[in-house]
């Protein structure tokens, strides 16, 4: 159903462009809109200078030139969103009070339940599922204002690195169409890498938001655990699920986090504690006295030496700035890797139990014949890919009698002495940094079918998860003409200082290059 | 030394309710086999007397008050199930006899 859906998107494109060339709004200025940030086109709403439906429209229009290229989005639907943008249009003339991304286009993750589009996870169990509630996260936006463009590709129930596990198709990264686009959030990275989306939605379980945003030279921030909502995010594994923003500036990431953060009673995990102060964080670019610690033990064998190389710059750049940086070792970070494929894959064992052909998703041989027990076994083989199966497999495992002490057991150890780690760590210093992923992008299919490969991706981002602490991924540079990112970690809660960070090394950077790293992207 | 023999790979597609064929059990045997190896590393770790961590925040379960609020209607709660029958979900038979 999926596939008839994308095949619409084209559809509607076509009748955009010959709408188009008789319309009121010149080719122009649709590029120009979509080449705006989230706050610069907030600011032109407020301001009654382009409604609503116009950047909507624009963002439609970019779709339906370059998605078949990009295949970011698994689900574009033309009207529902144009007529949500007339409603906020509509609420702004009404003269209601509306928050600053009023207006602004967002893309959700296909991971975020919506009422109004099919809800699928990326997997052919919830093939053409329409959720009967919003996510949290979902539900805030639309109160702010924010209008949804469609539902972006990724990973089957967010389980990979590159978007191949997708049970629909491949996202390809916007700077060379051969490469992925990182994943498990990689449709979300790629709408927004490429001018399709100004704003977009990811989950975070060991590094799904930020290996997708360092790989396509974006902004991605994984909030500190339980400080964004998982009301409604189809659950991979609960203790480490983190609901993020993407976007093509830090201000922008730091205004959507802040547009669906709070508590949430309907998350029992969610923090009560007040929202820390992201946009002005955001805003106020500053590391002068900050002290700032190099994770000695990522780096070295296995590491890009481009990807060496501009870390070594941005480091040497945060000095230059005023930080005072420091070596820091966190000795038990190599084990957070093992620990969290022993972690993730018990609970989405466990997690996954729910899709049980029984009351909603595909349901497969219930012939009048079959025991529930088999259509149930019938149907998760044949609705779960080869990527899930593996990680329920390994989670039963790790989980059942006489193998939980040596292998699931030991994992929470490790847990223990990571977060250990990183007290230690944050007593000397302030943020932590690190390359976000070993390597740029690589090329699509190279390690499909080596999960042990593909899991290396997240070698640097998963502690934060394990911890919960906060962690961003800013573009610190090019290596053979692909995105270098800069992951910064703060402590739970801690997610102002990242941004603060973040927003310094940006401004820095765009100085020296002259403007944003994406604008050095290959035209698509 | 193999970590998982292939009679175990079988053992948990049937815990897991997964019914692979012998193909895609002796794929997964050799994958599995290969990643419990490697994550096995986490035995090399000295965590004696090291508590487990379970979750990233220590929180307390929390409870929600009892009230009444709006909930699902029956026709949205059954709305995508595969198979219904008046407002109940309708499933193959649970029982192994025949009815």
């Amino acid at each position: 159903m999926t596939g008839t859906e994308r095949s619409g998107v084209e559809g509607t494109g076509q009748a955009a462009r010959a709408g188009g060339s008789g319309g009121s709004s010149p080719q122009k200025d649709t590029a120009e809109l979509v080449r705006k940030t989230a706050a610069e086109l907030g600011e032109l709403l407020s301001a009654g200078e382009v409604s609503a439906a116009e950047v909507a429209e624009a963002h439609l229009d970019r779709i339906a030139a370059v998605d078949g290229q990009v295949n970011a989005f698994l689900h574009v639907d033309r009207e529902t969103t144009l007529a949500q943008a007339r409603t906020v249009d509509e609420r702004r003339a009404a003269g209601e009070r509306l928050g600053p991304l009023a207006g602004v286009p967002v893309a959700h993750k296909d991971v975020f339940t919506t009422t109004d589009m099919p809800t699928t996870a990326g997997s052919k169990i919830l093939e053409g599922w329409r959720p009967p509630y919003d996510a949290t996260i979902t539900a805030r936006l639309r109160e702010a204002g924010l209008v949804i463009l469609g539902k972006t590709n990724m990973d089957e129930f967010a389980m990979g690195s590159s978007t191949e596990n997708s049970a629909y198709f491949t996202s390809r990264n916007p700077w060379d169409l051969e490469r992925i686009p990182g994943g498990s959030s990689g449709g979300s990275s790629a709408a927004v890498a490429a001018y399709e989306a100004p704003l977009s939605t990811g989950t975070d379980t060991g590094g799904s938001i930020r290996q997708p945003a360092s790989v396509t030279g974006i902004v991605g921030m994984k909030p500190t655990y339980g400080g964004s909502s998982r009301y409604g995010v189809i659950a991979f594994a609960s203790s480490l699920d983190t609901p993020g923003p993407f976007a093509r500036t830090v201000l922008d990431a730091a205004l959507l986090q802040e547009a669906f953060s709070g508590h949430d009673r309907m998350d029992s995990t969610s923090v009560a504690e007040a929202v820390p102060p992201v946009v002005e964080a955001a805003r106020h670019a500053d590391v002068d006295g900050l002290r700032i610690g190099v994770v000695k033990e990522f780096a070295g064998d296995g590491y890009d030496p481009g990807v060496s190389a501009r870390f070594d710059e941005a480091v040497e750049l945060l000095e230059s700035l005023g930080a005072k940086v420091v070596e820091v070792s966190c000795p038990h970070f190599t084990y957070a890797l093992p620990a969290y494929y022993l972690i993730a894959p018990s609970e989405c064992s466990s997690n996954l139990a729910r899709f049980d052909a029984m009351r909603y998703g595909l349901r497969v041989g219930d012939d009048g014949t079959r025991s529930a027990e088999e259509v149930m076994a019938l149907t998760r083989a044949e609705g779960f890919g080869p990527e899930v199966k593996r990680r329920i497999m390994l989670g039963t495992y790790a989980l059942s009698s006489g193998y939980y002490d040596a292998y699931y057991g030991k994992a929470q150890q490790v847990r223990t002495l990571i977060k250990r780690d990183f007290e230690a760590a944050f007593e000397q210093v302030d943020v932590l940094v690190s390359p976000t992923t070993p390597t740029t992008a690589f090329p699509i299919g190279e390690r499909a079918d080596d999960p042990i490969a593909m899991y290396l991706a997240d070698l640097c981002t998963i502690p934060a998860n394990l911890t919960g602490n906060a962690a961003i991924s800013v573009p610190c540079g090019l290596s053979d003409g692909l995105p270098v990112g800069l992951q910064i970690m703060a402590p739970v809660l801690g997610d102002d200082r990242v941004y603060r960070v973040g927003a310094a090394v940006e401004r820095a950077l765009e100085d020296r290059w002259g403007g944003p790293l994406l604008a050095k992207a290959p035209a698509l | 030394m193999s970590a998982i023999t292939r009679d175990e790979v079988s053992h948990l597609a049937r815990l897991s309710r997964l019914a692979l064929g012998d193909d895609e059990l002796d794929h997964l045997a050799a994958q599995l086999d290969q990643i419990i190896s490697a994550v096995a590393r986490v035995q090399e770790v000295a965590a004696e007397d090291i508590p487990p961590t379970s979750h990233a925040l220590p929180l307390t379960n929390v409870y929600r008050t009892d009230e009444a609020r709006e909930c699902l209607t029956p026709e949205q709660a059954l709305a995508a199930a595969p198979a219904t029958e008046g407002q109940r979900f309708r499933v193959p038979r649970i029982l192994d006899e025949e009815a």
